[in-house]
Parts: structure tokens; sequence; C-alpha cells
């Protein structure tokens, strides 16, 4: 296609500032975790003095990160399966099926949207400790348990309205003769929708895992020492009378570096996904 | 009641089935009536668990006067009819005058950060939308704020609005000159723009995947037929892409902004739970009431007010898509 002048000179007004924009954080990142403490808490460099990989090695022993890490594992990988399992029940109902109930359900998904956490924070937290109570044992109240149930439900309507309308681009014909040839709901469902709705289900998956795996405001009111997960641990880098900006570096790039690299190999789905289902 | 899909496969001869069939103790159509509602019962149970209770509890709680004396005993405390409400909205008090404040505040950030972004991933994605070299690169590298942890982001731009050691100040000072003093970017009346900032640089990306996204829905046909006709890449621009874009614009919109308004993460880290007067956004305003004064009641009552002014501004959108379709379909 011929370009012309106008349009290439608009591509790089858009795309110098989008790429500074972008990188240098990035950059801050990267630079100041390889820089020793001294270093960082002087006038910022561009360039370091002093290389260091130091800071890698003292996030593990200055806030226990690793506890952190595998709670956030835990918690939201457990949470992505049970949406991801959850939704696709949920969004096969509302993609093939006309059932009394449909249009308040799909309404009270969407409307779920519209409620601030702040306004079920504390109600959560009363129920989960009178759940707890008139169970005996802590089941839910500032365990991870209870933080998957938080925010497998967070995820839950985005994923929901996503897959619904993936499905509804799969022609219905597919799993009409499925049926037709006797195969029950269930095994429509898997053997006929399942492998053609991959990409959606993996762009649910993605968007669920990065939601669950970044929350902050209920992590920070609905985990104990034993269950913090990494949004509230990394904090503590900060509470102590000297800020280790070094280290809080570093280790915002140790959880981040697993996450970036599997959004990169399953970005394409994302967008497979999006262009199928979230955007029309 | 309809079903779409009847479990009994209608189209084969009926006696077939039948005779080979189930125990009659099996009624076959029960079970394709039951079979959306076992779909959904999961999704409905967690909902209820972990969205509507708590919400219905919440919007009680915003009835009664649950303050720090009765937080241990919720159910003992006072009825408050509508004296949250009355509190909140008397804009001449105190904390009413706080919570219009916040509230302006926070309309004039969503609206800037929504349309800052949406611009910002609009051009990107046009700009990206025809093949050159290194356009696989960019589009990666622009996802990666999106798809870094928010709070990894956050803290990395609170280190960079440092006064003394962070990259802006010796941007501005030392490297271009622009200041003599180091500013204050995280107290004072410039945090605003730094939660601003903030917030574009973690918005702007899910602009632009969504953008691209729709973009890549577009048959390249369409533009074909269009520069035979002698269109220009601006006027394709302008009839082809926006137009056809106009839909998923108008869902994008409204999901950034009710992302927006509700926003709490950026606010909270940066500043911590109490954050600068500029940069008092609603969320965060009803956190401190809540959880730092321990006033649940009045809290839960802004909350309430915060989704009703939601509910309106999405019926609102709902009523003009509904145009903007018409007129596209």
């Amino acid at each position: 296609m011929r370009e012309q002048t106008s349009f290439r000179i608009f591509r790089w007004v858009v795309l110098v500032p989008a790429v500074l924009f972008t990188v240098v954080p990035l950059y801050v990142m990267v630079s100041t975790a390889v820089k020793p403490l001294g270093d960082v808490l002087g006038e910022f460099r561009w360039v370091p003095k002093t290389i260091t990989l130091q800071p890698f090695v003292d996030i593990w022993s200055t806030v226990p990160l690793a506890h952190y890490f595998v709670n956030s594992l835990v918690v939201t990988t457990s949470a992505t399966a049970l949406s991801v399992v959850i939704a696709i029940f949920a969004s096969y109902a509302i993609s093939r099926y006309r059932f009394r109930g449909k249009g308040a359900f799909s309404g009270v998904v969407l409307a779920t949207q519209m409620f601030p956490g702040v306004l079920f924070l504390l109600p959560l937290f009363l129920i989960f400790v009178n759940i707890d109570k008139s169970l005996g044992f802590t089941l839910l109240y500032q365990t991870r348990l209870g933080l998957i149930a938080t925010y497998l439900t967070f995820t839950l309507p985005f994923s929901i309205w996503m897959l619904a309308s993936y499905l509804n681009g799969i022609p219905r014909d597919l799993d009409e003769s499925a049926r037709v040839d006797g195969a029950s709901a269930m095994g429509a469902l898997f053997r006929i929708i399942l492998p053609s709705a991959r990409p959606g289900i993996i762009a649910v998956a993605v968007y669920s895992f990065m939601t669950a795996w970044g929350e902050i405001l209920f992590a920070s009111q609905m985990t104990n020492s034993a269950s913090r997960t990494l949004s509230v641990g990394l904090q503590s880098y900060s509470t102590e009378a000297n800020v280790y900006w070094n280290q809080v570096m570093a280790a915002s790039l140790v959880v981040s570096v697993p996450i970036v690299v599997g959004f990169m190999f399953l970005q394409r789905y994302l967008v497979a996904g999006l262009t199928a289902g979230a955007v029309k | 009641m309809t079903v779409t899909l009847p479990d009994q496969p209608a189209k084969t001869p009926a006696g077939q089935l039948d005779d080979a069939g189930k125990p009659p103790w099996r009624d076959r159509i029960n079970w394709a009536r039951l079979t959306p509602y076992l779909l959904i019962v999961p999704a409905v149970l967690m909902e209820l668990l972990v969205h509507v209770i708590p919400m219905v509890v919440g919007i009680f709680i915003s009835f009664i006067k649950l303050t720090q004396v009765y937080i241990t005993n919720w159910s003992s405390a006072p009825w408050a009819g509508l004296d949250n409400y009355g509190v909140a909205l008397r804009f001449g008090n105190s904390q009413g005058k706080a919570l219009l404040q916040s509230f302006g505040l926070s309309l004039a950030f969503a609206v800037l950060c929504v349309g800052i972004s949406f611009l910002f991933g609009m051009a990107t994605s046009l700009v990206l939308q025809r093949k050159f070299r290194g356009r696989g690169l960019l589009r990666t590298l622009f996802l990666i704020p999106y798809a870094l942890p928010a709070y990894a982001g956050i803290i990395t731009w609170k280190f960079m609005f440092q006064r003394d050691n962070g990259l802006i100040n010796e941007l501005l000072t030392n490297d271009l000159h622009l200041t003599g003093d180091r500013p204050f970017w995280l107290i004072g009346g410039n945090a605003f723009v730094a939660v601003l900032v903030v917030s574009i640089w973690q918005q702007w990306p899910f602009a632009f995947l969504m953008t691209m996204a729709g973009m890549q829905s577009i048959p390249d046909d369409l533009y074909e037929a269009a520069a035979i006709d002698g269109a220009s890449v601006w006027q394709q621009i302008r009839y082809i892409t926006l137009g056809i874009m106009t839909p998923i614009n108008s869902v994008l919109l409204l999901l950034l902004f009710l992302w927006t308004f509700r926003e709490f993460n950026t606010p909270f880290v940066l500043f911590g739970a109490v954050p600068p007067k500029s940069a008092d956004l609603l969320t965060v305003h009803i956190y401190n009431s809540s959880f730092i004064t321990w006033n649940f009641g009045f809290g839960s009552a802004m909350s309430v007010l915060l989704m009703l002014f939601l509910i309106v501004v999405s019926a609102l959108w709902a009523l003009w898509n509904r145009r903007v379709n018409r007129r596209y379909a």
C-alpha cells in the first residue's frame, strides 16, 4: 500500500514518545536493580557507576519474598484455573441455551463491573469471619482459600462475558451436528466447543492470572503474615527507615519477569480472543 | 420455556432412540431443562458469596452507625436511616465538601486518563496497522506495562518521582534545566500529575490492545478497494477504520471509564493509605474513612453513591450506544 509522507511523519510523532514512555520506567527498574544502595540514595544516574548483583541476593532475606512468591503462585493459579472452568460452563449456558433467568444472570454479571471494591471489602471481611465462626475453624478469613474465592469471582464477570461472545462466534452447526450424532450436552462442550474455543479460553486465563497476580486492595486487608502475597509483600521494603530502592526494583523485576515472559508467549491468543470476543 | 438445543436429538426418527432408550423414570426433557441451570450454578454461587451478598450487606451497613465502637459487635450498631447519606451529601459541612472535592478530582482524573489513554492507544494502533520492519517488536514492547503486575510498575514510578533521587527531577533540573528547585511530586499539588501519568502508563496499553484487536478484524480488501478509488491514507482511516471501530471504541471507552473511576492501586501504592489532597481519588477517600477513621457506615454510604453514579453513567452510555449502533448497523 502506498504511504503518504504525512502519514509517515505521523507514525514517527506517535511512535517515538510511545517508545520512550514505555521504555524509560523499564530501564529504571532494570538499571536500579543492579546498583549498590549507596548509588541509589544519591542523585539519579542514568548509567550505573558500579554494577552489582547483590540486590538479587538480598531481596530474599530482607523480606520473606520466597514465601510471598509461593502464596501468590498458589492463590493466582488456583483462582485462574477455577475461574476459567466456571466461566466455561456459564458462558456455554449463556451462548447455547435459552432459559428463564438468563437475562437476570447476565445483567448481574455485568453489573458487578460497576461495584466499587471498597463497598464490599468490609462486608466480605465480615462474611468470611462469620462463616469461620460458625464452622469453628479458620477457613476463609485471611487465608489463601479466602483470597482464591475472592479473586476467582472478581475475574468471572469479564471472563464469562468475553468467553460467551467468543462462543457465539463458533458456528452452532458444529455442536448441533454433534448432538444429532448422539453426543450429550457435556460431550458437545468438551469435544467440539472447547477445542475450537482455545484462543478464547487462553485469553480468559491470561486475563484472570494477571488480575489476580496484581490485585492490591483485598490483598492488603484479607491476608496475614502467613498468607501475604507479593502485591503487599513488595511494599515491605519501603517500611524500613531506609527504603532499599535497589532491592525494591530487583524484587519487582523478579516477580514481573515470569509474568511478562508468559504474556509474550500467549499474547497472540489474547489478541485472537479479544478480536473474536469482547470486541464484538 | 424454549431450549435451543433439545437434549433429545429431534432430527433422528423419533422411535429409534426411544426404543434403545433410557428407563422411563429418567425424564429426559427435565434434564434438558436443567442443563443450563446446572452450568451456571458454580458461577451463581461464587457471585452470591463474593459479590451479591457482600453488596447487600454493604448497602445495609450504609444505613447503620457502624463506627469503631461497634465493629466487634456490628449487629448491635444503631440504625442511622439516611444520616450517613445526609452527611455525605451536605456539601456545606467538611465531610460533604471533602467528598464533593474528591468526586470532582476523580472525574477530572478519569476523563483525562481515559481520554489520553484512548487517543494514545488508538493512534499507536493506527500507525502499527500497516506492516513495516520492527512492528511485531513494538507491539510486544507496548504491551509490557499491561503485562507487568500493577504494583511493580507503580513502585518503579514511585521511585522515579522521588524528589532527591528520582529520575523525573534529574531530567527536569540537571538534564533539561527546566526548573531550579527540585519539585515534590508525591506531596502537594503535583501529586495529581503523578497519579495521572502513572495511570496513563498502565491504561493506554489496554486501549492499544483492544483497538489493535479490533483493527485486525477489518478485512484488507476494504482498504485496497478504497485505495483504488483514490482515497488517501487519511481518508481510509476516517471513513473505514474509524467507522468500523465505532462500536468497539464505545465499549472500550465505557470499560476504561469504569475501571479508571474506581482506580485504587495507583494512588494507594504511590502515596500509601493517606494521599495528598490533590490526589485524593474517591476510592482512596472511601478506603480512608472506612479503614483509617473506622467509620464504616459513612464509608459504605459513599461507596453506594459511587456505585449509583457508575450505574447512571452506564445507563446513559447504553442509551447513547444504542443510537450509535443503529446508525452504523
